[in-house]
């Protein structure tokens, strides 16, 4: 029996993200209904923003919120239920693809595994991780400041090359929101309404 | 269980990370449905963010990314609300054209 007060909450806290982040992942992967799919992914996406919100990512953790489950996974469910008929709802994988697919995801999944636990350098959490509180942690000036082309988080840099790197993200930043720009103009015209070509199923 | 007593460290962040891309690339492997493929690359997309976001928590690492972690982790959130818009188009125009949202009935560039 664990003593209530050996308990580290923030561990406590992440494995219960943790399991519901893959738990709902994985049941993405088997299940079959599309609807239910759907359902799992903003389940395991939400879980992730509070992984984030652990990490002391609070700013992240709320993007991921607002843009993932509040924005693309609406669209994810529009589509959803645009191409709802009865017969695609529900469409069965394969013997051999649930082979093949297993193979490569066992593969995978041992070869990250084993690079994520080789360096003890991430093995190791921080020596003083007890004094640490994640509500403590304010990034979204700093981010701020980044994405128009100031870095307040890393002023001291000694190496002369590396401060080269140091001057913010203004130029991905601009990229970023032409393409946006682009990219919903060119969405909704693909989208846009036509005649519906009749090919027999 | 001393998962429960000890602090944790990037490599359990990792771990999660591993797992989502994982299911992410069986997603996009095994399922027929268009839409369930996108869903597959918004896990990978996550299992990846996760990884970005792990090493650049000052909590989990006394040497870490800082800030750089967190801001291509916006990017990533970013451009996945883009991809995701164009792939649901794309997807119902071939629903439009095809009647249907199967991926392996796309087969009308086949030679």
């Amino acid at each position: 029996m664990i003593l209530q007060a050996a308990i580290n909450w923030q561990s406590f806290y992440f494995l219960l993200f943790a399991f519901v982040a893959c738990g709902f992942a994985l049941a993405v992967v088997f299940s079959n209904n599309i609807v239910h799919m759907a359902f799992f992914l903003t389940l395991s996406l939400g879980a992730i923003a509070g992984l984030f919100f652990l990490a002391g990512a609070e700013f992240v953790g709320a993007m991921q919120f607002m843009i993932y489950v509040g924005g693309t996974l609406v669209l994810l469910i529009f589509g959803v239920m645009l191409t709802a008929q009865s017969k695609f709802v529900s469409m069965k994988t394969a013997a051999g693809e649930w082979v093949l697919g297993a193979i490569l995801g066992g593969a995978l999944f041992v070869l990250l595994i084993r690079a994520g636990f080789a360096v003890p350098e991430w093995n190791t959490p921080r020596s003083d991780a007890a004094s640490l509180v994640a509500a403590d942690a304010q990034h979204a000036t700093a981010i701020g400041g980044a994405v128009t082309g100031y870095r307040v988080d890393r002023l001291s840099e000694e190496n002369p090359v590396l401060r080269n790197g140091m001057s913010g993200y203004l130029l991905p930043f601009e990229i970023v929101s032409i393409h946006l720009l682009v990219v919903l103009i060119g969405a909704s015209y693909l989208a846009r309404t036509k005649k519906r070509v009749k090919v027999a199923v | 269980m001393n998962l429960i007593t000890e602090p944790i460290s990037v490599s359990h962040y990792l771990a999660v990370g591993a797992l989502l891309f994982v299911t992410g690339v069986v997603c996009m492997a095994t399922k027929r449905n268009a839409i369930g493929v996108l869903m597959g690359v918004e896990l990978v997309l996550n299992g990846a963010n996760l990884n970005f976001v792990a090493f650049g928590s000052e909590l989990l690492r006394a040497t870490n990314l800082g800030l750089d972690g967190q801001l291509m982790a916006m990017f990533v959130i970013v451009l996945a609300a883009a991809e995701a818009a164009v792939a649901l188009a794309i997807a119902l125009n071939f629903y439009n054209n095809h009647s249907t949202i199967d991926v392996d009935r796309a087969d009308d560039l086949r030679g």
